[in-house]
């Protein structure tokens, strides 16, 4: 068994070093693969909040990954056609700053997971899983009847938007600013699960009773949970429609839901790095079986029931072992 | 009767035509230990989940320290001040003792909303969570994941978690059951101290500890307290006799 911590740092020098190769060697599309794992990595982590951390199953965490999607596709697409987002009550305008689009898709997330939150947490166990999803195939619906945003066909951005003292066009450093928000948000995933706040949590997905019993509300705990997870998530989507360039309903549908939680389940759910070695395996999956099958994801299912039959920890747990306790 | 720290008044709960809970008023004085006992579907968890918020009664009301809390959630009365255990352990199994005990520290002090710092080193925290596993003895095991951890211990964890809250009156749901005759003496003893600093309604099945702790015994018959008294009159009790202790007094 390695040590988890070894694993993670190892996972983050690969991180580095395929990147750095690949720039030496030439290869873009590499590098442009990696940077699609690590936003998937990204919006994996803020759902492994709500699953790993919380026990909440939610199978519609493609809204928030499609609302950072859209707010990016929306700000940049009336930037680009030099029109205003709406003029009525007061002027919002596009715009093609990163930073500024990250905050929309943040708070749109943000709020989109606080109200589905609060109708969703009523329901538990399977009702959960299935009342998000219905919210998940509402906003696809919804986007794909969104006739002024490319309805179905989505909306093309030309020029990556920018970020202050970076050329966001260059591949490595488009990923760059990717791999520092990852680390960004594992720190404070890592922060989370050591606080009072983390601590709460998970009791209340052990024995919400008990969480009850010392004066704690399990409902609210997770409710909060499932804010930071949507926004995190949220952030994610914005950084995907920077990487392609591109929105489409497809960030809303219930698929992308699925693939975030594979991520999860093939990394190990509640492990910190879990979502961040099952981005890079699921990534790599789709390159090298995609280039062989179209039906590659026959192999990623009998990976999964593999994972799920007999490593309950996922990779991590299978090559870790359980989980160490905090001290 | 203006004193008691725990009270019922006439409470009546019916699960369909089963009358669980007929009228209950029982109450709970400072300083005092008084046991509830009853045979198997008397209604004692039924009593108990009235009292600690987990159902609501179809009429009469719960009083904690003078205020009706009938329709307060049970979060409302752990804040208040009403601390309890469970019979089948509640506790977070894959944390440590010490997470489990920091739990309780967390909720008393109302302050799970902070995302940085680490709680096991929240100095106000910790101390309070170590203080209550000592004094139950666990000491030792606080790095222990719960799920290692004996019945018996898990029994102590359920009471130190319940300290941790600094209750003013405690709910103890068989804290006895499943343990060898060596803890559950050691228990005993430290309930015959803890009732000056909590009064403590018990339920137990224990009958050596009942008699040996006990200020006042309820009896619970079919969904009705049948009789209340001190030992010695409950000992003496025909109804009682009859009912439930028959060749065990």
């Amino acid at each position: 068994m390695i040590r988890e911590s070894y694993l993670n740092a190892a996972t983050l020098a690969l991180l580095v070093a395929i990147p750095v190769w690949a720039m030496s060697a030439d290869e873009p599309f590499t590098i442009t693969l990696m940077t699609r794992a690590v936003v998937f990595a990204i919006a994996a982590v803020g759902l492994n909040i709500a699953l790993g951390l919380g026990g909440l199953v939610s199978l519609g965490h493609a809204v928030f990954f499609g609302l950072g999607g859209y707010a990016m596709g929306i700000l940049a697409h009336h930037a680009q056609t030099y029109t205003a987002v709406t003029e009525w009550p007061f002027l919002i305008e596009g715009t093609k700053s990163m930073p500024v689009i990250w905050l929309v898709a943040v708070v749109l997330s943000s709020l989109a997971a606080l109200v589905i939150g609060i109708l969703s947490l009523r329901t538990a166990g399977v009702y959960f899983i299935m009342i998000t999803l219905a919210f998940g195939q509402m906003f696809f619906f919804f986007a794909i009847s969104w006739a002024e945003y490319g309805g179905e066909d989505g909306l093309s951005i030309y020029v990556r938007n920018g970020f202050p003292g970076l050329n966001t066009l260059d591949p490595i450093q488009f990923y760059g600013l990717c791999l520092a928000l990852l680390c960004l948000v594992l720190a404070f995933a890592w922060r989370l699960g050591g606080s009072p706040f983390g601590l709460a949590l998970n009791a209340a997905r052990q024995v919400p009773v008990r969480v009850e019993t010392v004066g704690l509300d399990p409902v609210r705990l997770k409710l909060v949970a499932f804010v930071v997870s949507g926004a995190i998530t949220g952030l994610a989507g914005a950084l995907f429609a920077d990487l392609n360039r591109f929105v489409s309903p497809t960030m809303f549908s219930w698929q992308t839901s699925g693939e975030i939680m594979i991520f999860i389940i093939i990394g190990g759910v509640g492990r910190l790095f879990g979502p961040v070695v099952g981005a890079l395996v699921f990534v790599a999956l789709e390159h090298w079986l995609g280039g062989l099958s179209d039906f590659w994801h026959i192999y990623l299912g009998l990976l999964l029931l593999v994972i799920v039959l007999f490593g309950r920890g996922g990779l991590i747990g299978m090559i870790c072992g359980r989980e160490k306790v905090h001290d | 009767m203006t004193d008691a720290v725990l009270q019922t008044k006439g409470i009546t709960k019916s699960f369909g035509a089963l009358r669980a809970s007929r009228d209950i008023s029982i109450d709970l004085k400072p300083g005092e230990i008084h046991a509830i006992i009853g045979p198997n579907g008397a209604g004692k968890s039924t009593l108990i989940g009235q009292i600690c918020g987990t159902l609501k009664p179809d009429a009469g009301s719960v009083h904690l320290l003078g205020q009706d809390v009938t329709q307060e959630p049970t979060r409302s009365r752990a804040r208040a001040g009403l601390g309890r255990t469970f019979q089948i352990s509640a506790l977070a199994m894959e944390d440590t003792v010490l997470q489990n005990a920091v739990l309780g520290a967390l909720g008393a002090a109302g302050k799970p909303w902070r995302f940085f710092g680490n709680a096991l080193k929240d100095k106000a925290l910790r101390e309070t969570a170590e203080e209550a596993l000592e004094r139950v003895g666990l000491q030792d095991q606080a790095r222990m994941r719960t799920a290692e951890l004996s019945h018996g211990q898990r029994r102590q964890l359920e009471v130190a978690v319940a300290l941790t809250l600094k209750p003013k009156a405690l709910v103890m749901d068989e804290p006895m059951a499943g343990m060898g005759s060596e803890g559950s003496k050691i228990l005993t003893g430290f309930l015959d101290k803890l009732r000056q600093e909590a009064p403590i309604l018990l339920v137990e099945h224990d009958m050596d500890a009942v008699f040996s702790l006990a200020d006042r015994i309820s009896v619970l018959v079919y969904g009705e307290v049948i009789a209340t008294g001190t030992v010695d009159e409950i000992r003496a009790n025909t109804a009682v006799k009859e009912a439930y202790l028959g060749d065990e007094a």
